[in-house]
């Protein structure tokens, strides 16, 4: 009985993990045949590549997507963690609104979001373009990083961080010294998570970007509409072998969920 | 060497006060203990002196000055946690040497000392483990280690040896008070351990419901509690109740106990049960002496102490005898006990 329940299991994760990847797989390995129809059987070669590196829009649009995403990142995750830490040292009046107000953020549909900032960023004068962008991916990835810091801040001891004051630390010290290496784990789930709003942004983005300023997601969608080339399949697999590859070597640095 | 004074501080959470108007004075040097039963008070007197936590009212000076505007990291204190606080990303070394470190301490000194004081702790081996590959009692002395490394002016230990058993409490008890006298910082012990209260300090508080009720060196605490409270919670002792007579108390019995030191209007005494007498029958009772007749109810055996729980006609008294060999009573024996009028401490309040 408990054998069959196990291989139900397996061939659960299996489909699972079938249903999750074949796409993904299928995408690369059409990426590398001559083919623009999908023909079997294949005819390897890497010319979608070699066409790629010398579609200058494709590439342009990449360079801003990957420039946008890291300084999201940065910006976001800082100001992030900043965020947390006085959130949890501080109590002020309105510290439980401002907490419970985080949240719809990450449920309101980004079709709407982007509308608003759109609209908002006119009136004010911002307008479109590279810094609208990043300005909107900080404001969408910010509530996932305080959420997921603050996560991890839960299961900081705040003695510790007296301990080290009577030792004589500073508040920066005790910060740097105490309170971050606790929480780099949450502070690195965290900057993928704001990592991943920002590349992956398809809908804030379109509605900021400027013609020939555009992230990846939205090159890559206006490229589909005049009609789909395998030059998306190895961008596409291009940056599937790399994130794949980024997420793998954190999770090995950081067991997520699990004391060390 | 600093001399701690903490004047008419009073600290409430709520409704609720955990300190009310405490006065002490830390003598400069000295080795204080505070004593008290749980949610008395002595954790929140330690953080208030550490600088986490803030007074209400009343003032708490170090050397003279007052520390209210100075933050916990200019205090020059060291401070030992009732659950240690251990840094859990950091080795037991790294977390001996971080009150050295954040000071800047050049790295081949601050290795010695590190080295010196895990050696004095007796852990001098164990420097490269985390603190969660520690047994409680290491765990303990690591944190007393990296509580007295800086050489604070002032040391709070929070109940710092509960977790040790007999043999190394002992030890660490010796260490403790060698480590305080060399260095000469003044100490504040927070303790459950009303032996080692009064084996280890200079002087004695004792705080009951956020009031310090009772002050001053071991043994005068001792022999004279000012309270029913004190003399029952530091050591054991034998109240008796009755009316006012002149030199001592009338008990209900009718028997009359004298009193040395008599204090005008009071109506109970205290007796500690090692003071009583069990007098062997036909012996003489030295003159002078307070005496009663009971009937043995019960009998402890403990070794080298036998504790009798004697009744005197309605008035049931707790006498220890020293297991010195010569024949005790046993159960319901009749026996006469006498003690000194000394040994009668009037108890003015609970
Ligand atoms: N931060 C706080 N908020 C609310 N109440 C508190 C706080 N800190 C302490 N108290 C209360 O103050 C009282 C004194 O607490 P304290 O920790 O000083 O006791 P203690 O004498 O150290 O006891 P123990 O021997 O159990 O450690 C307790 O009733 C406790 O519940
Ligand atoms: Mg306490």
């Amino acid at each position: 009985m408990t054998r069959l329940l196990e291989w139900l299991g397996r061939g659960f994760l299996g489909l699972l993990l079938a249903f999750l990847y074949l796409p993904l797989v299928i995408m690369g390995v059409m990426s590398f045949n001559r083919s623009p129809f999908y023909q079997l059987p294949i005819d390897w070669s890497t010319t979608w590549y070699s066409q790629l590196f010398a579609n200058a829009q494709l590439m342009s649009a990449t360079w801003n997507s990957v420039t946008i995403a890291v300084t999201t990142t940065i910006i976001a995750t800082a100001l992030g963690t900043a965020a947390s830490i006085a959130l949890f040292r501080n109590e002020f009046p309105g510290k439980r609104i401002l907490q419970v107000l985080l949240f719809p953020p990450i449920a309101i549909p980004w079709l709407i979001t982007g509308t608003a900032m759109l609209v908002f960023f006119f009136w004010v004068g911002i307008g479109r373009g590279p810094h609208a962008i990043l300005l909107g991916h900080v404001a969408l990835a910010l509530p996932y990083v305080i959420v997921v810091v603050s996560a991890r801040l839960q299961t900081f001891d705040p003695q510790l961080e007296e301990a080290a004051r009577s030792l004589g630390a500073n508040q920066w010290q005790v910060t740097r010294r105490i309170t971050l290496p606790w929480i780099m784990p949450g502070v690195i789930a965290g900057a993928l998570f704001a990592f991943a709003v920002s590349f992956d942004q398809f809908v804030v983005s379109y509605f900021l970007a400027t013609p020939g300023q555009a992230t990846l997601p939205v090159e890559i969608y206006a490229a589909i509409r005049k009609g789909f080339t395998p030059e998306i399949n190895a961008v596409s697999t291009i940056i599937v072998v790399i994130s794949m590859a980024l997420m793998l070597l954190t999770a090995r640095f950081f067991s997520f969920g699990g004391e060390r | 060497m600093a001399h701690v004074s903490v004047r008419n501080v009073s600290r409430s959470f709520g409704a609720h006060k955990a300190l009310d108007d405490v006065s002490i004075d830390f003598p400069d040097g000295g080795f204080y203990a505070l004593l008290g039963p749980s949610g008395s008070g002595k954790t929140t007197l330690l953080r208030l002196i550490a600088g986490f936590d803030f007074p209400d009212e009343g003032q708490i000076a170090i050397d003279g000055d007052s520390v209210e505007r100075v933050p916990v990291e200019k205090r020059r204190i060291g401070m030992m946690f009732q659950n240690y606080a251990l840094f859990p990303n950091m080795s037991v070394r790294d977390n001996v040497g971080f009150g050295l470190s954040v000071r800047g301490e050049p790295r081949h000194k601050m290795a010695a000392e590190v080295q010196a004081a895990l050696d004095l702790v007796q852990l001098g081996s164990l420097g490269e483990r985390r603190p969660h590959q520690l047994s409680g009692g290491q765990r303990q002395r690591v944190a007393l280690a990296r509580a007295f490394v800086t050489r604070p002016r002032v040391l709070l230990l929070d109940e710092p040896l509960s977790a040790l058993d007999k043999a190394l409490r002992v030890d660490m008890q010796f260490e403790l008070k060698r480590i305080q006298r060399e260095i000469g910082i003044t100490t504040i012990f927070v303790t459950h351990d009303q032996e080692e209260a009064l084996t280890m300090s200079d002087r004695i508080g004792i705080l009951r419901d956020g009031r310090l009720v009772q002050e001053g060196p071991p043994d005068e605490t001792y022999e004279r509690p000012g309270s029913a409270f004190a003399a029952t919670f530091l050591g054991d002792a034998n109240i008796c109740e009755g009316i006012a007579i002149e030199g001592g108390i009338r008990l209900a019995n009718g028997t009359e106990i004298n009193i040395e030191k008599p204090v005008k209007g009071c109506t109970r005494c205290a007796i500690r049960p090692e003071r009583i007498r069990i007098a062997t029958s036909g012996a003489p009772i030295p003159a002078g002496d307070n005496r009663l007749h009971g009937t043995i109810l019960r009998r402890v055996f403990a070794g080298n102490i036998i504790t009798y729980f004697v009744d005197c006609s309605g008035l049931e008294l707790k006498v220890l005898v020293q297991n010195d060999g010569s024949i005790q009573p046993y159960i319901n024996d009749a026996v006469r006990l006498h003690w000194s009028k000394a040994s009668t401490v009037p108890i003015v309040s609970d």
